[in-house]
């Protein structure tokens, strides 16, 4: 059984090397070196291949809302061994065709290692690519096509927007 | 962290898979960003390196090992204990020079490789778990040990066993060199 620890610190390392090469004043040509759009893709497909794995009620949820509690509740629970703290949708969405959700973690795991307050905010999103990947991919499982981003007021708390995009 | 504990066995296979599934994303990844499989190889044990110096930190805390009086010791630990706690799997030792710095783990089992049918095409020398290798070494770093980790045999690559070498470097000055564990 692998220990969930090996995750943050692999996440971690590769969070590192975003740095790394931001600092490189002269990459490659040709070469895709790890960056945010790198980072959210890669969560993308482990969120998909995870999607794939989710017990078969889940699939069958037909609700947008049911699934967004799955993810919050769930999927949460089993990634980061806690649930998310809220789920609010946007009642403006009512009036839009795009449904909008946003999640609250107060005390999101990725994050808790860094110091919390304001100092590293903007360091904030590359902890958070990752894991709007891994929403992503997970709701495209579930046949629910979104944009997700991430925004931190101050560390350790996050929030997580999800936008359905509706055909 | 503590587990909850009506947390269903779906949930646990999920979490098992979530580090197992990233790392073979970073693989794919990286193979776009190297055309070489040194240079991927080299990354993964760079970066495993970055892993194993602090996960040692979060090993002495959790595991609670006596203090070492050799190299053998040291491995058995590294097999028994560490491979155990993190991978869920326990490794075989084989020591393979008579001075005693020279070691094998023989991994029966592997789950990074769960995923993993074959070596993508035209990868003949990737090291999948290269990772492994860094953190080993990483690791030992930070105890104050110098050795070289590297995959001997592997079975993505058609051998039958999986095997990791571990060669402890001596240091220069080693009488005046004292193991701090």
């Amino acid at each position: 059984m692998v220990d969930a620890v090996l995750f943050e610190f692999l996440h971690t390392e590769m969070v590192a090397e975003l740095w790394a090469h931001e600092a490189d004043p002269d990459p490659g040509p040709g070469e895709q070196k790890m960056n945010l759009l790198v980072l959210e893709s890669m969560g993308f497909r482990v969120g998909q291949a995870l999607g794939e794995r989710l017990p078969r009620e889940t699939l069958a949820l037909r609700e947008e809302l049911d699934v967004l509690k799955f993810l919050c509740k769930d999927l949460w629970v089993a990634v980061f061994q806690k649930q998310m703290d809220s789920l609010r949708t946007n009642h403006q969405a009512l009036l839009c065709p795009q449904g909008t959700y946003v999640l609250q973690d107060s005390s999101f795991p990725l994050l808790v290692r860094m110091a919390s307050g304001l100092q590293y905010v903007e360091e904030a999103p590359k902890f958070l690519a990752f894991t709007c990947g891994l929403l992503r991919g997970t709701l495209s499982t579930l046949g629910i096509k979104s944009l997700v981003t991430a925004s931190v007021a101050a560390l350790p708390a996050c929030r997580f927007q999800v936008v359905v995009q509706r055909s | 962290m503590s587990r909850p504990a009506h947390r269903r066995p779906e949930y646990h296979k999920i979490n098992k898979d979530l580090f197992v599934l990233t790392y073979g994303a970073l693989v794919a990844q990286l193979c776009k960003d190297y055309e070489k499989d040194e240079d991927v190889n080299k990354y993964l044990d760079k970066m495993g390196h970055g892993i194993g110096t602090r996960l040692v930190e979060d090993f002495l805390a959790r595991s609670c090992v006596r203090r070492c009086h050799s190299y053998s010791e040291i491995i058995d630990i590294i097999a028994q204990v560490a491979f155990k706690m993190y991978l869920g799997i326990t490794p075989s030792v084989a020591c393979n020079n008579s001075s005693r710095n020279e070691f094998s783990l023989i991994l029966d089992k592997n789950p990074l490789v769960e995923f993993v049918e074959e070596l993508p095409a035209g990868r003949t020398s990737l090291c999948y778990c290269n990772l492994l290798c860094g953190i080993i070494r990483g690791a030992l770093e930070m105890v104050h040990l110098d050795a070289d980790v590297a995959f001997l045999q592997d079975r993505l690559k058609g051998d039958s066993v999986t095997e990791i070498g571990i060669t402890f470097l001596k240091k220069p000055d080693e009488k005046k060199y004292r193991r701090k564990k």
